[in-house]
């Protein structure tokens, strides 16, 4: 299995699916010429060409509402909106229109399109270029919501996700784009919905998300050396969420820790909590826990910024709170 | 407009002063110093200096993500401003907004923006307030040729002419967002065109030539000042360096840098004054080692000043 960057392997994924399907085009600022700011549309323009990869202006809005008009009527578009904190800009083609059309028109409408972003803290971006919002999307009925932490399975669910025939925000953590990792060559997918337990164990269940995964997996690791054995469960998308993949780790641990980035209050990590607590409280035998950001804009300023984003002794500490 | 001699070497000054400045900080970011996005203003100082030449402590800017010489030119520090791009607790926004988001409210400075376009509405919102209150103050509005293309551009634009605010928009066209040049990215040759549709004056001025950017700015900031509503200036314009540093440029030729250097705003100042005899060699010198001293003192206090403190994270988020 070839070795690659998370980026590379989203570059992949665009050039089988835009080899396949003649009616998926590529939009977005400097994704043409430039190769995107992340890299990851590199060489599509040489090898589609400017019908199908289009440099846009700087132009939000109608970047999101060209791709949902197009989908609607027929094409696939997979667009890029570089920052997801760029995403206040265009919302309104996103929530209201793209998310809602279908189900407006009476099952009318299929919108397959896929909206790309990076998200995420950790390079000292500031507030307007470093969040995640995730909890955002979730919020909203027709949209799906994916957020790989590996470079195979950001391949994988980006195929899934342009042969989807809804509305796709794929999130993709900016400190991610340089991991490398084995990526299955060719054409796969990875459906929604399907948690991936990235590390088994059997004392507590670690939920985590994006680069939060990588946090949990060394936390993990420390902790196997006190004796506790850690499970690892990445739900790689949070909506469709895998409940039941979630529930079924908590039936073998008993205990439970959500990690994300985002902040904790009205995160995605609510939602998993209130939905093990509502479905599986018989089978816990301490609090749920959760390891996510302050409430507050993301920092500047470089110890700030690693105090607000969640880390490895916040992990550890939760996980023997739990074990307590 | 006539230009006092004084005026003309006050403004070269600071043209000077933001060069150095921004030369400085591509430095330190090369040697990790300042952590983050950088975009630099070489090339581009005559547009915010001429400008700002017009304004007063009274009336307000909002800047653009490119905003260190927005700042200077409106009179901020900086000291200040070199200690927030290190991300310290002396710094104009204690560390916490860094060189995106620099502001000084006492100057009238409403912020460096994130987002682009983010600036508009607020600059016309801070000019329905001088309205309002009938402050005779004005706003200014910086924005990019990217920018111009934005929803909220228009938005405000159109508002603002509706209700006769006091707001001059500024755009400084240095023919690229990013790597998407204007030809590509708009249908008309010029920004200033655009103004016709919200029935606002549009200018388009050589923004590499100080004197020409502060008439017509002053033109259009009188105009707003007596009441009677906005304008748009465009100013003509190009970034020397990359668009954040560490861009590789590979989007544009090196001829066309090469032929903008040549049009490079402060060697045309001096050149001028010169002839004028107005500044000589010595005084020029002069005036480059205080900017230098005065660099290099805001860069020590910048090193020696301390981090934020961790406890201060969840301050200032609400009032
Ligand atoms: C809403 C939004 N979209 C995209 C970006 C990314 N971005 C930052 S600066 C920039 C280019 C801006 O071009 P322009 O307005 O011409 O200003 P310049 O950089 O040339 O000074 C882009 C696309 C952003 N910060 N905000
Ligand atoms: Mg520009």
């Amino acid at each position: 299995m070839p070795n690659m960057t998370f980026a590379q392997a989203l570059n992949d994924a665009h050039k089988i699916e835009m080899s396949r399907d003649p009616n998926i085009y590529v939009a977005g600022e400097d994704v043409g010429v430039y190769g995107g700011i992340f890299g990851v549309t590199a060489g599509l323009l040489d090898q589609f060409g400017e019908k199908r990869v289009k440099d846009t202006p700087i132009t939000e809005s109608a970047i999101v509402g060209t791709a949902v008009g197009a989908a609607t009527v027929g094409l696939r578009p997979v667009v890029e909106l570089m920052f997801v904190d760029f995403i206040g800009v265009a919302l309104d083609q996103l929530y209201n229109q793209a998310a809602k059309m279908k189900y407006m028109f009476g099952g009318k409408a299929r919108i397959p399109m896929v909206l790309r972003a990076a998200c995420g803290a950790g390079i000292g971006a500031a507030a307007q270029h470093s969040q995640c919002l995730e909890a955002l999307f979730m919020h909203i009925p027709g949209l799906k919501v994916v957020m790989p932490s590996t470079p195979s399975d950001a391949k994988g669910l980006l195929i899934q996700a342009i042969r989807d025939d809804n509305p796709v925000v794929f999130l993709e953590h900016k400190m991610l784009y340089a991991l490398e990792g084995d990526v299955p060559e060719g054409d796969y997918t990875i459906p929604f919905g399907q948690a991936d337990v990235k590390r088994e164990g059997t004392d507590v269940t670690v939920v985590a998300t994006a680069n939060m995964v990588h946090t949990a997996l060394s936390a993990a690791e420390k902790l196997a050396g006190d004796g506790i054995s850690v499970e690892v469960v990445d739900p790689r998308t949070l909506y469709p969420l895998d409940e039941e993949g979630i529930i079924n780790s908590v039936k073998k641990t008993h205990r439970l820790v959500i990690v994300h980035e985002e902040v904790k209050f009205a995160g995605s990590g609510a939602e998993i909590a209130a939905m093990v607590a509502e479905k599986a409280f018989d089978y816990l035998d301490a609090p749920i826990l959760r390891v996510a950001a302050p409430f507050c804009p993301v920092p500047f300023s470089h110890p700030l910024e690693q105090a607000y984003i969640p880390s490895e002794g916040q992990v550890i500490e939760a996980v023997k709170k739990v074990m307590a | 407009m006539d230009l006092t001699n004084e005026r003309l070497v006050e403004m070269y000054i600071a043209m000077n002063k933001i060069r150095t400045f921004e030369n400085r900080v591509a430095e330190l970011f090369a040697d990790g110093k300042i952590p983050g996005f950088v975009h630099l203003y070489v090339g581009e100082e005559a547009v915010a200096t001429g400008v700002c030449a017009n304004l007063t402590d009274k009336d307000y800017i909002t800047s653009t993500h490119r905003g260190h010489g927005h700042l200077i030119a409106k009179g901020g520090d900086i000291k200040l401003m070199m200690a927030e791009l290190f991300g310290k607790k002396t710094g104009y926004c204690k560390g916490k907004g860094g060189s995106m988001h620099i502001a000084d409210l006492d100057l009238g400075i409403m912020g460096a923006n994130g987002i682009v376009g983010g600036g508009p509405p607020l600059a016309a919102g801070a000019a329905l307030a001088c309205q309002y209150l009938d402050s005779k103050s004005v706003a200014v509005c910086f924005f990019g040729d990217g920018a111009s293309n934005q929803g909220t551009t228009h938005e405000a634009m159109n508002l603002a002419t509706c209700w006769k605010l006091p707001v001059v928009f500024i755009n400084e066209n240095n023919m690229y967002g990013i790597s998407s040049c204007t030809i590509n990215s708009m249908c008309v040759p010029n920004v200033a065109d655009r103004a016709a549709a919200y029935d606002m004056p549009g200018v388009v001025v050589d923004g590499n030539d100080v004197v020409a950017v502060c008439e017509a700015a002053g033109e259009g900031i009188d105009r707003a000042r007596q009441g009677r509503g906005p304008s748009l200036i465009e100013c003509k314009t190009y970034r020397h360096r990359g668009h954040f540093e560490g861009d590789p440029c590979a989007y544009r030729d090196d001829s066309e840098l090469e032929e903008w250097k040549e049009k490079d705003p402060i060697p045309r100042l001096e050149q001028k004054l010169k002839e004028m005899g107005v500044l000589t060699d010595e005084k020029i010198q002069e005036i480059k080692d205080k900017l230098q001293n005065d660099l290099a003192e805001a860069e020590k206090f910048a090193e020696e000043s301390p981090f934020p403190d961790v406890s201060e994270l969840l301050e200032d988020v609400y009032s």
